[in-house]
Order: structure tokens, then C-alpha cells, then sequence
């Protein structure tokens, strides 16, 4: 139905890494997510928007099976990752999770060091033989969260004990030390004021050039500045996909073009 | 906006300074006052019980601490001993032997009395037979002067606490009248004297008719040995209870039913769990009656539901953000749980745990069932493995025990074992106190 617009967008030439196909949620009997079908590039920001509980949470969650810890979810269609299916009975969720990491709504750091909360996905995945590796890692993927030159002289300090913007970045640092290829941020600056939410914005921008960054977003001005493909969602339902110029400034679909204009949401 | 809203409808309606209360805000400040003065009074009545039952713990208890000793620095020569082995009345020659000492050490302070060797057992029990004993077993102390401290009788002890005086005291078989003249004459002489009584903290219970002998100490080893039977047991199989139950089990029916009943459990009155162990323990697996193996079980049921219950409450108190955080760098559920989720819930977990074990600690009625009430621990267990399986007391129950005695020494005895099980108490939630400040972090 509406993904007609969405076939002709696709003519990039960049590799799919995501392909969701006709997939359904349902929590009980409620019908979250419907026929939604959504293609995810490769070195692409794809934002997520829409009003609340229209299921672009639900969804992101669904990439990498986040929705396995509620027991009432069930999920159904198919989400190809690199061409396999996440849903498939022999994959794992906790392998999949390396590959696919996650920075939630409100930063999250385990109370411990900055140190050991970078460095424990990377410890339980065994991705380091020694502390030195480990050391590498743990720098490289603050460097990455640019976050490394603000903490770099205490390690040691507690991650809890950061500023708000500084614990997002951390966090978006500890799930990149598992050298994911997708990187699903759920509303990951809805929590910060405009200042770190501009640290995070950049940062995301940076990330696109190694990972896919999917991002969950209440404010259009963030999908406009930071993605190149938005979806719009609306009552579970993927109403429009495409380049994110396009569906700002010249959205196909009548209920867009009201939710971007502010007169449904 | 919410001030003009607010303020519009009051200036047209009165305006009176707001200096100036209406009748109804004076209404909601004298409500407000008086719930106040009933939370005072609340806590006021609360801390007056605390105050009148702690008093009187102590003033009835301290007693306990102290007994009446009678010191005696006596010498027994070789002679003296085949002396009096070649009598027909052993025991009564050493009494005579101890006698003319006594007599010796009072003429010697100036004082005289006449007493004779019944009077002197009623103060001091089978004195020649507890001299006899001791050079039998110390044959090498012969011919050195050895200071005896020999227990006076209840009775005496009484005497010097108060509780005997010559006005209420009625000769009878274990004191009489005369013999408090013999008493005042020891006293004078400095040779009856109050000390602090180790034996009640360190010895094991009497007989019915001798309540100074009795001691607690045994009975510390039978709580002692059911509460590492109770730890050993409970913490692990309700901490991995609640874990399963917290994080991994489904919601369904079953669940449900089973959470429910963990609920029941825990307001079960205790002495079902006695009567449980009973017919389980002891009528069907045959274990060792009154033993502190069967109590640590039977407290064990007691305090689990205790224990699960506190547990998953703290389970539930550590953010979800939390487990979310470790699901989505990649670690699997049970590795979320024990190195994230876990210490996070430790601090509530010890401190449920040492609660449940304090409650278990002070519970009598199921020991009543299991044979542990009114047995008389005479010494203790000979070894750690025994100590399981000897049938022994707990402090509650004998407590209890002492109570129920007819002797009114043993009433003072209870109120100090209170005593030390309350210091016992006290201990253990200070140490959870501890522990919950030490490990607790923010997040």
C-alpha cells in the first residue's frame, strides 16, 4: 500500500543491512505493529518518528530482540539481518545482541567504573586476551563515544557519578566496545538538555561513517538534522518511508504531512 | 497563570490580606497540628513500653550476672588424704577437714559461730564431696593451698540479692535460720563475696533444685549450631527461589500460585512448622530427637518465606534499566542477574536474611514440638559434627524452661538469658545495619 514510495527511494546504492518484512507485534491481544516493512542501510542514520505509542520503540526493539524479556510479546515476519533471520530458532539473542547493540532513553550506566562499564562487553564476549587489549578497546571505544578526553583521568570514578549528556556518551561508548554493526537508539537524547543533546547529535553523525544507526525520535528537527532516511509511524502502522528530505519537505502521505506540520500527534 | 487563576477568584470573594487566615485554612492548620501531636503521642506511648520493658529486663535480669561465692584457701596434705580415704565416711571427713579450716580463717578475722556439717551443705552443697572429687582428679595439688570458689546455695544467693530475708525465710531442708548467722559471719570475714557469674554465661542447665548452677552457655551452642543449619540451608534454596521467580520464571497460573503461597507461608503461625518437623523429621525420617539439626530444619521452613519475600523485593527495587543494559551489550539473562542485578539487590537480601535469622533465633513454639523445650542440656556437644546431632536446647527454649520452674531462682535466670538473647539480637541487626550501609551504591 504505501510502500510504493518507499521502492522508488531505495535506488541508493548502499548495502541493506535490515530488511524487515510484513512483521507483526502483538503484546496479548493487543496488535502493536502491522505489515510494517522496513529496509535499514548500511552507513546510514535511519530515524524512527512518530507520536507516542505509535510502536517505533516497540519496533526498534524488536532488531534486536529486546522484546524476548516481555513475556506477553509475540513477533512475527521476518527481520533479515545481513540476509539471516533474527527470529530463526537457532540464533541466539545474546550473539545477536553483540551485533546489534543499543543505547536506551535515559543513560543507564552500571554503577560501577567508567572503566568496567565499557569494558564488560567486551570481557564477556572475550573480545580481549589481555588488559592491554582490553585497555585498547576501552580507549578506543571512549574515543569513538566522544567522551575520552573528559574521563580520561578517572577511569576509576563511577559512571553514575557523570553529568547526564556524559552518561548517554558512555553508554553510547560501552555499546560500541562490542564492535557492533548496528547501533538502535531508543530516544537516546530525550533525557539531555540542548547542549548534550548537540554532543550526541555529532556524535551520531560520526557513528554513521563504521555502523547503521537506527534512531527512535520525538523531535523532527533531531530526525531531520541527523538522519538521511526517516519512517514515519503512525498507530502501528509504517505510513510513509523515504529520503529524509523528502518526508519533511514533501511528504506523500496526507497524515505526514498533518504530523509534521503539527496537526496530528 | 496558575497565581492570577488562583488569586482572582479570592480578591473578589474577600479581599482580606493574606496576613490574615480565613476560617478554613485555620481549619486545615488545626488539623494539621493535631495529626502531628497524635504521631508524637504515638511514638511517645511506643518509647515508654521500650523504656518500662527494658527496665525491667535489667532489673530483673542484671541479678542473674552476679552469684555468691564462697572463697576458701585450703590445703591438703598427703596424710590428711589417706587420712581420710581410710574413714568410713569419706566425704563426711573432708567436710570435717574443710570445716576446721573455715572455723581457722573466721577465728583468725575474729569472729566465731557455730555451725555444723549440715549447715554447711545447705550453703555450699556436697562440700566433701566436691573436695574429694577434685583431689581425686588433681592428685599433683596435694600439700599446695588451693583457693576454692564454691557456689553458695540459691537460697544464700537469694539472701544476698534480696529475694531471702530472715523476716520471710522458713527453716526448711535448704536454709534455715540459723545458718544466715553463719552467712553474716562469712560476709564479715570477707569470705562470702558476690562475683560475676561466668558459670551462668559459659555453663550448661542444672537440675530442677539447683538454680545456681544453671547456665545458658550450652543452650548458646544448640541456637548457635541450628542457625548455621538455618543459614546454610535457607539463604541459598530462597535466594535462588527468588531469582528464578523474579527474573526467569514465566507469568502463568502456576506462578501465580505458587507466589501466593510463599505469601501464606510466611503468616503460617510457627508452631505448624513445629508440629511439621515432627511428623517429617523425626516420626518419618527418623532423624535425632531434640537435636539442633532438627531444628535448624524445621526454623529453616520457618524462615524461608522470610527470606524469598525480602529477596525479591529487593529484586524488584533495582531498575530495569538496569537489566536492559546488560541485555543489550549482549550478555545473556543469567549473566545480567548475577553481575548486575544481584549486587545491586545484596544489601536488601543480607539484611532480609539476618532479619529471618533473628526471628528464628527467638522462636520457641516449634522447638516445643521437636522435644527441645524442658530437655536439660548437661554439657556440651563433643565436637562439631555432635553438635548437630546431640540433643541439645536453644536459648529461647530455655529460656522458657527456666521459667516454668518452681524455683524462684530460675526466674532470675530467665530474665538474664533474655537478656543475652536480646544482646544476641541486637547483635545481628547491627551487623545488618552494617552490611546494608557497606554495600549499598546508587544508581
Amino acid at each position: 500500500m504505501n510502500d510504493m514510495t518507499r521502492v522508488e527511494r531505495t535506488v541508493d546504492s548502499k548495502d541493506i543491512k535490515i530488511n524487515a518484512k510484513q512483521v507483526q507485534v502483538y503484546y496479548g491481544d493487543t496488535h502493536a505493529i502491522k505489515d510494517v516493512d522496513v529496509e535499514i542501510e548500511d552507513n546510514t542514520v535511519t530515524a524512527f518518528i512518530g507520536p507516542s505509542g505509535c510502536g517505533k520503540s516497540t519496533f526498534l526493539r524488536c532488531l534486536n530482540r529486546m522484546n524476548d524479556t516481555i513475556d506477553i510479546c509475540r513477533v512475527q515476519g521476518d527481520i533479515l539481518l545481513d540476509g539471516e533471520d533474527i527470529y530463526d530458532k537457532r540464533v541466539d539473542p545474546v550473539q545477536l545482541r553483540a551485533k546489534v547493540g543499543m543505547v536506551f532513553q535515559k543513560p543507564n550506566p552500571f554503577p560501577k567504573s567508567i572503566y568496567d562499564n565499557v569494558a564488560y562487553g567486551p570481557r564477556i564476549h572475550g573480545l580481549a586476551k589481555n588488559k592491554a587489549e582490553l585497555d585498547e578497546i576501552v580507549e578506543k571505544s571512549l574515543r569513538r563515544g566522544a567522551i575520552w578526553d573528559e574521563v580520561k583521568d578517572r577511569l576509576d570514578a563511577p559512571g553514575t557519578g557523570l553529568s547526564g549528556g556524559q552518561q548517554q556518551r558512555l553508554c553510547i561508548a560501552r555499546a560500541v566496545a562490542t564492535e557492533p554493526e548496528v547501533l538502535l537508539m531508543d530516544e537516546p537524547c530525550s533525557a539531555l538538555d540542548p547542549i548534550a543533546t548537540a554532543q550526541v547529535e555529532e556524535l551520531i553523525d560520526e557513528l554513521r561513517s563504521r555502523y547503521s544507526v537506527v534512531i527512535v525520535t520525538h523531535s523532527m528537527q533531531q530526525a531531520a538534522r541527523v538522519s538521511q532516511k526517516t519512517a514515519f509511524f503512525h498507530l502501528g502502522n509504517l505510513v510513509e518511508f523515504g529520503e529524509t528530505g523528502q518526508i519533511f519537505t514533501n511528504p506523500e502521505d496526507p497524515r505526514t504531512e498533518s504530523y509534521i506540520t503539527g496537526r496530528i500527534g | 497563570m496558575t497565581d492570577a487563576s488562583m488569586q482572582s477568584p479570592e480578591t473578589r470573594r474577600h479581599a482580606v490580606s493574606l496576613t490574615a487566615s480565613d476560617a478554613r485554612t485555620k481549619k486545615r492548620a488545626a488539623a494539621e497540628k493535631r495529626f502531628r501531636a497524635y504521631g508524637i503521642i504515638a511514638i511517645a506511648t511506643g518509647l515508654f513500653f521500650l523504656i518500662v520493658l527494658f527496665t525491667s529486663i535489667l532489673s530483673q535480669g542484671i541479678p542473674a550476672f552476679q552469684r555468691t561465692v564462697v572463697s576458701v584457701e585450703f590445703t591438703l596434705s598427703a596424710d590428711q588424704r589417706d587420712e581420710a580415704e581410710g574413714t568410713m565416711f569419706k566425704t563426711k571427713a573432708y567436710s570435717n577437714l574443710f570445716i576446721a579450716e573455715l572455723n581457722e580463717q573466721l577465728a583468725e578475722s575474729g569472729i566465731t559461730v557455730d555451725f555444723d556439717q549440715d549447715a554447711i551443705e545447705r550453703l555450699l552443697g556436697k562440700i566433701g564431696g566436691t573436695i574429694r572429687t577434685f583431689y581425686a582428679d588433681n592428685p599433683g595439688k596435694l600439700g599446695e593451698p588451693i583457693m576454692f570458689d564454691l557456689a553458695a546455695s540459691s537460697r544464700v544467693d537469694g539472701y544476698f540479692k534480696g529475694r531471702v530475708s530472715r523476716d520471710t525465710l522458713q527453716d526448711s531442708r535448704f536454709l534455715q535460720l540459723s545458718d544466715l548467722d553463719l552467712v553474716d559471719a562469712l560476709k564479715e570475714a570477707g569470705i562470702i563475696k558476690q562475683a560475676f557469674n561466668w558459670p551462668f554465661i559459659t555453663g550448661a542447665d542444672s537440675g530442677v533444685d539447683n538454680p545456681g548452677g544453671a547456665g545458658i552457655g550450652a543452650s548458646v551452642v544448640g541456637s548457635f549450631f541450628m542457625m548455621l543449619v538455618v543459614l546454610c540451608l535457607s539463604l541459598p534454596i530462597g535466594v535462588a527461589a527468588s531469582i528464578y521467580l523474579e527474573e526467569f520464571a514465566p507469568q502463568n497460573k502456576f506462578t501465580d500460585l505458587i507466589e501466593v503461597n510463599i505469601s501464606n507461608l510466611a503468616a503460617v503461625p510457627s508452631i505448624v512448622f513445629g508440629i511439621l518437623g515432627l511428623a517429617v523429621f523425626i516420626q518419618f525420617m527418623h532423624l535425632p530427637q531434640s537435636a539442633p539439626l532438627v531444628g535448624g530444619l524445621v526454623l529453616t521452613l520457618m524462615t524461608l518465606p522470610t527470606i524469598i519475600i525480602s529477596t525479591r523485593a529487593s529484586l524488584k527495587a533495582v531498575p530495569p534499566s538496569i537489566r536492559d543494559a546488560a541485555l543489550g551489550v549482549g550478555a545473556s539473562k543469567m549473566q545480567a542477574v548475577f553481575h548486575h542485578v544481584l549486587p545491586l539487590a545484596a544489601p536488601g537480601i543480607l539484611t532480609g536474611t539476618i532479619i529471618g535469622l533473628a526471628q528464628a533465633l527467638g522462636e520457641t513454639a516449634p522447638l516445643l514440638l521437636i522435644g527441645m523445650v524442658g530437655f536439660v542440656a548437661r554439657g556440651y556437644p563433643d565436637g562439631f559434627l555432635a553438635g548437630f546431632t546431640e540433643p541439645n536446647s536453644a536459648m529461647p527454649a530455655q529460656i522458657y524452661t527456666w521459667a516454668a520452674r518452681a524455683d524462684v531462682g530460675f526466674y532470675e535466670k530467665a530474665w538474664g538469658g533474655i537478656i543475652i538473647l536480646l544482646m544476641f539480637l541486637l547483635t545481628m541487626n547491627i551487623i545488618a545495619i552494617i552490611l546494608r550501609r557497606r554495600f549499598e551504591r546508587r544508581w
